[in-house]
């Protein structure tokens, strides 16, 4: 018997379409509510949406609420929020993930502070603890300096509420003969409660590989500087038919675009090569590609974090270094 | 008519001494002395959108912040920017607080400051980077929110769709006064202080309110007010072997390589 208050996901749509972070939340949704003895239950809100219920129950969740309203087919900001917050107040349960896209950064601090909790923002870990046999909440991000991580609490006020980014967590296998339950809730809406009224959402196509796709990702980090620029990263990348990507110096000299951030605040990859270059390795960043297959840094300060975290280290100026390395790759790949 | 704008502006280190910042190991806190400080950068954004709203209908534009004394060095920055007003939140109750209890004080400042229209955040700070506090002040005044703001289009005084960046993609958001908005760095270009505009500034006096003097509610502000809190910090410990391929850049060079290969990266 499953009892106590349960485990939350949100899982958002779009179009009708379940977004990647919700149903990886629900991987550790699982963990969580399995190591707790409770429910995993989600919270699916939008119109019609029937058969995104039954992927989510086979993925793992024992309950899926089910909200629809044409009118909530696309994201509305305060609806959303009301309807999420009153659950909460219904149920009570013991924690609440939200994967970290734009929309569920927009929701998830609105409903804490609704119902008065805490929230973390960008988990890279999740894991139950206990204090004096109480269980609890563990939400890891990463911490200044060298290779250190923070462990944040939510002591007293329920729930537990964290954000995980898209691609932090792996997702989890698929199982069509899991069952749960589906509760259909109707709240109560008004036309007056859209105090903001999403009119229209446009959803544009990638241009080129995203770096989350790429097998090959070269980032660069402000050691670029000193090249002038993201040039040799680019070349670098062109012979390994990579992605490129970097940290967020070079997001702020706009050498590569937001999209193109690699950690904490952006992207989290797991290519099968990564090789960084110019970059100290802050735990911000390397948190972004710490499960990519083979890991390469190239930085002229022996002591950087980034060697920590590799498994290839190459120490000295990258203008020395890439010049040759474009040159010896050109010959084997 | 003409509209009372209210801008949230955070003081931060600047992110080009972030590799010198360390964590306290005993008390667990940041260690950021002789980091020089900045205006958080989208914050320079909220400002200037301001300052552009009120020279299209007039009105006024008054920035708050919550920090240490010191934070009345972006407040000044701010007025040699030609804002009208600034406000300091400014109290040690205030510190150690987490984003809920960074909005509690902010919205009670705002509130205690009288009418407001429009209020105007970053998206995200450097040092934090939640984007949490703007929509947390918004639900505290029961005001909606957008984040992510890009482009505001003003149907009229008190109408305005804008526009709010998906990951690919864009949501149009209709909206009538008073409402927050969070703004990204593509929404404007900030403009540089005039010598007038600093000159002015020095004229102008910064207001600095304790919690006494907001209202703020009991129990909601600074680390005891806050409902998360630090529990541990710990070494991330990594699985690989950190392997550093020695000699001349050429020779390192051919070296790597061939562990790539050994590797099968390439
Ligand atoms: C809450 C929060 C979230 C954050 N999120 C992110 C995130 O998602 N992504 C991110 O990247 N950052 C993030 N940061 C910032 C992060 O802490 C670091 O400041 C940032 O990653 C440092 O970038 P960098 O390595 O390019 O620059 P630096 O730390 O300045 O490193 C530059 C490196 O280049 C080397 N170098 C210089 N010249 C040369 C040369 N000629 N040849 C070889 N090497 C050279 C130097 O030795 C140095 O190691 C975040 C910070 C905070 C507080
Ligand atoms: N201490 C503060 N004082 C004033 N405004 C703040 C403060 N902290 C956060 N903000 C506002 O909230 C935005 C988002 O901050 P954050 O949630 O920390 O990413 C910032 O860009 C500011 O506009």
């Amino acid at each position: 018997m499953k009892r106590g208050n349960p485990v939350w996901v949100w899982t958002e749509q779009r179009n009708n379409r379940l977004m990647d972070v919700g149903v990886e939340l629900l991987g550790k949704g699982l963990e969580l509510s399995e190591r707790l003895n409770v429910k995993l239950e989600t919270i699916l809100i939008g119109n019609q949406t029937r058969k995104l219920a039954d992927e989510l129950m086979a993925y793992g969740a024992d309950t899926v609420y089910m909200i629809e309203d044409p009118r909530l087919q696309t994201y509305q900001s305060d609806v959303y929020a009301n309807v999420l917050a009153d659950l909460i107040k219904e149920h009570s349960p013991e924690i609440l993930l939200i994967g970290a896209t734009n929309i569920g950064m927009d929701l998830a601090p609105r409903v804490a502070a609704k119902v008065e909790t805490g929230l973390t923002a960008h988990c890279v870990d999740l894991y139950i603890d206990e204090d004096n046999g109480i269980p609890y909440l563990a939400q890891v991000v990463p911490g200044w300096g060298g290779n250190l991580m923070v462990k944040i609490v939510c002591p007293e006020k329920r729930p537990q509420m964290a954000t995980v980014r898209p691609g932090v967590l792996e997702k989890p296998a698929r199982n069509e003969s899991r069952k749960g339950e589906i509760v259909k809730v109707t709240p109560d809406i008004k036309d007056g409660d859209f105090k903001v009224k999403t009119i229209e959402m446009v959803e544009e196509k990638a241009v080129g590989i995203p770096i989350e796709e790429a097998d090959t990702v070269v980032a660069g980090g402000w050691g670029l500087f000193s090249a002038g620029g993201f040039k040799p990263v680019e070349e670098l990348a062109e012979v390994l038919g990579a992605a490129v990507g970097g940290t967020r110096p070079a997001v702020d000299k706009e050498w590569i675009s937001d999209d193109q951030m690699i950690g904490q605040s952006g992207k989290t990859i797991n290519p099968k090569l990564f090789i960084s270059v110019g970059a100290s390795g802050a735990m911000h960043f390397t948190t972004g590609f710490l499960r990519s297959k083979v890991i390469m840094a190239i930085d002229q300060n022996p002591d950087a974090p980034i060697f920590k975290v590799s498994d290839i280290g190459l120490v000295g100026d990258l203008r020395e270094i890439l010049p040759y390395l474009i040159e010896e790759l050109k010959k084997v790949v | 008519m003409s509209l009372d704008i209210v801008v949230c502006i955070k003081q931060v280190p600047d992110p080009e001494y972030f590799s010198k910042i360390t964590i306290d190991p005993v008390k667990q806190t940041i260690r950021r002395e002789g980091i020089p400080t900045i205006i958080n950068p989208l914050d320079k954004h909220a400002l200037e959108e301001g300052l552009k709203i009120k020279e299209k209908f007039s009105g006024k534009v008054t920035a708050v912040s919550m920090g240490p004394p010191s934070a009345r060095e972006v407040l000044e920055e701010a007025l040699a920017l030609g804002i009208d007003d600034a406000v300091l939140l400014c109290d040690r109750a205030f510190a150690g607080a987490d984003t809920l209890a960074t909005a509690y004080p902010l919205a009670s400042g705002i509130k205690k400051l009288g009418n407001f229209d429009l209020i105007l955040c970053g998206n995200e700070t450097v040092d934090g980077a939640t984007g949490q506090v703007g929509p947390q002040i918004a639900e505290l005044l029961g005001i909606p929110h957008v984040t992510f703001v890009n482009e505001i289009e003003w149907a009229n005084e008190r109408d305005l769709i804008v526009k709010s960046t998906l990951e690919r993609g864009y949501m149009k958001l209709q909206v009538t006064l008073p409402v927050l908005l969070s703004v990204v760095k593509e929404i404007n270009e900030p403009r540089l202080p005039t010598v007038l505009g600093i000159m002015g500034a020095t004229e102008k006096e910064i207001k600095f309110f304790n919690a006494k003097d907001i209202d703020v509610p009991e129990g909601t502000i600074g680390l005891a007010g806050s409902p998360t809190r630090v529990a541990d910090v710990f070494e991330h410990k990594s699985k690989r072997k950190g392997e550093i391929i020695e000699g001349l850049p050429e020779d390192a060079v051919k070296r790597a390589v061939k562990r790539l290969r050994e590797l099968k990266a390439i």
